[in-house]
């Protein structure tokens, strides 16, 4: 079998009393986009570290494509590219001149180097600012400046800590473009604390909670888990719609009387394919009125509750 | 070999892509030529037994611009890229621990010994007025360069390594020059204690900053003194390349 990109095994990292990371194990395959999904304090960015050999770990081995982080660090670091937090950048240094020193510490030969600062600032978008100091630019630049210095060794890791935290909309959309553009030739892990992000650009994730795995798998087997409501409008009166509700079977009901007449039901649990079919073909043999039809896509938070009662209940 | 350029390149750019250096330059230069003023109208005309550059030791500019100046150019040096983030996309980049604390180091001292530059000028200008003597030969002169890089290269190791402790640029400036002071003025025991044998006064003297510096400036070069700036640099630079491994310890 072909060694996985990385391996962690029972990674501990205390900082002092405080345990950031609780025996967590997952492993990435080559060339998988792997989001690494949990709220802010989860353990995201301490593994990460690890995982790029800028800290080491209290206990646990970590490897990336067969090599130690913590006995074989310059091994790992030559095949990866990595983002911190907060994409810092010097400030000082104009977007070419950044590129081009990043070239030089990474090895690349003047030429290769010089070649592949072109290649990453046609791939990001940031041919009109290169000229430009870093510091003038604006976060959604700085994004993809910082995404050009991750791909500019073409490494066969790339690590994204947060990547469209604090740009707008369309930044994001084109960030999130960028990232779906590299799987297949890269193994990418990007960290996120929002599920639709890593809905959006990847195959699986790994879902980290208080500093312990939570799940990994791939994405709609977790999503399968989650919570997924069904909320309709119906135009009838509380108690025939409660009665009506309850009768579906489709789960536990919640109505609500709106001030224009209608009802709000919230199916939770929904989770069948057809409770929508279900629901509507009802609501028209009794000839009520439907206004809304909508399933809920759950929030994080949702799976984050099924999830960690899921743990609860197996024990 | 080219990446520890680079980063060395990079560490003297980033003094010039801001006022900062300009500022420290311009301060420095302002400090010499004072300095410079005071002794020659010191001296008044006189001749003197002593080499102009060993009388520029005895006033307090020399120690004042040592003292002072050392810990500014190195605080940023780690601080900095602590404080900003950047220390975390260096330290994951193929670039290893030494090659890091050595570029840092020798970029600091570059800068320092640019700041130099104006001390020989000033030293050929009064070549010029006095004419050619032992006073201000090449070899006074080359020694005394020796001995203001040596000293200097104490002083950027032990300002490295105050800017590694922290991400602070201010306590690594504060710490840099209080480490920088209390062994400047260690060396003050000597003139108390002078020829006593007792250990106490011996250590006093082996460790006194103006002693090892005057025979630089008399055009010798001094074994004991450049084996005791050598070793202290050697010795804080291990230190500093342990906090920067730290991380991975801790």
């Amino acid at each position: 079998m072909e060694t996985p990109m990385i391996e962690v095994q029972h990674l501990t990292k205390r900082y002092g009393q405080h345990v950031a990371l609780d025996a967590v194990s997952f492993s990435v395959g080559r060339g998988e986009v792997v989001g690494f999904l949990g709220p802010n304090g989860a353990g995201k960015s301490t593994t990460m570290r690890i995982l790029t050999t800028f800290m080491a770990a209290t206990s646990g081995t970590v490897r990336v494509g067969g090599n130690c982080v913590f006995e074989n660090p310059m091994r790992v670091r030559k095949r990866l590219g990595y983002m911190p937090e907060n994409n810092p950048l010097p400030p000082d240094l104009r977007v070419g001149d950044f590129l081009r020193f990043r070239a030089r510490l990474k090895s690349l030969a003047n030429g290769e180097g010089a070649k592949r600062v072109d290649v990453v600032i046609g791939q990001c978008g940031i041919a009109d600012v290169a000229g430009r100091f870093i510091g003038q630019l604006s976060r959604g630049y700085r994004q993809r400046v910082g995404m050009a210095d991750a791909l500019l060794a073409k490494p066969e890791l790339i690590v994204l800590d947060e990547p469209t935290a604090g740009l707008d909309p369309n930044q994001v959309r084109s960030v999130r473009k960028l990232i779906r553009g590299l799987a297949g030739d890269h193994t990418v892990l990007i960290s996120s604390h929002i599920l639709s992000e890593i809905e959006m650009t990847c195959d699986r994730a790994v879902i980290l909670h208080q500093g312990r795995l939570l799940a990994s798998g791939a994405l709609d087997v977790l999503m399968a888990k989650a919570d997924t409501a069904v909320v309709s409008e119906v135009r009838a009166p509380l108690s025939d719609v409660k009665a009506w509700g309850e009768k579906l079977a489709l789960g536990q009901v919640e109505c609500v009387e709106q001030l224009d007449g209608y009802v709000r039901c919230r199916f939770a649990n929904a989770t069948s394919a057809d409770a929508r079919e279900k629901i509507f073909g009802s609501a028209q043999e009794r000839g009520w009125l439907l206004r809304e039809l909508t399933r809920q896509t759950p929030s994080l938070e949702d799976l984050f509750v099924n999830l960690t009662r899921g743990k609860e209940d197996g024990k | 070999m080219s990446v520890f350029r680079t980063l060395v390149r990079r560490e003297l750019s980033a003094f010039f892509q801001g006022p900062t250096g300009f500022i420290i330059i311009a301060a420095v230069l302002f400090l010499i030529g004072l300095g410079f003023v005071v002794v020659l109208t010191g001296l008044n005309g006189h001749a003197t037994p002593m080499p102009v550059t060993q009388v520029f030791y005895g006033t307090y500019f020399f120690w004042l611009i040592l003292l002072l100046i050392a810990p500014i150019i190195t605080m940023r040096s780690f601080a900095m890229e602590r404080a900003s983030g950047t220390y975390e996309s260096l330290m994951t980049a193929p670039v290893g621990d030494w090659e890091v604390v050595l570029s840092k180091f020798t970029g600091a001292l570059v800068f320092y010994a640019i700041l130099w530059v104006p001390l020989l000028v000033c030293s050929l200008v009064v070549r010029l007025y006095v004419g050619e003597s032992a006073v201000l030969g090449p070899g006074p002169m080359f020694t005394s360069a020796l001995g203001i890089l040596l000293i200097g290269s104490l002083y950027m190791s032990m300002g490295c390594f105050a800017s590694a402790l922290t991400r602070n640029q201010a306590v690594a400036a504060v710490s840099s020059f209080a480490m920088g002071a209390a062994l400047f003025f260690t060396g003050f025991f000597s003139y108390f204690t002078g020829d006593r044998s007792d250990l106490i006064s011996q250590i006093a003297r082996h460790v006194s900053l103006a002693n090892h510096m005057e025979s630089f400036s008399r055009g010798v070069i001094d074994l004991e003194a450049t084996v005791f700036f050598i070793s202290l640099t050697a010795l804080f630079l291990y230190f500093t390349h342990k906090v920067v491994e730290s991380r991975r310890w801790k």
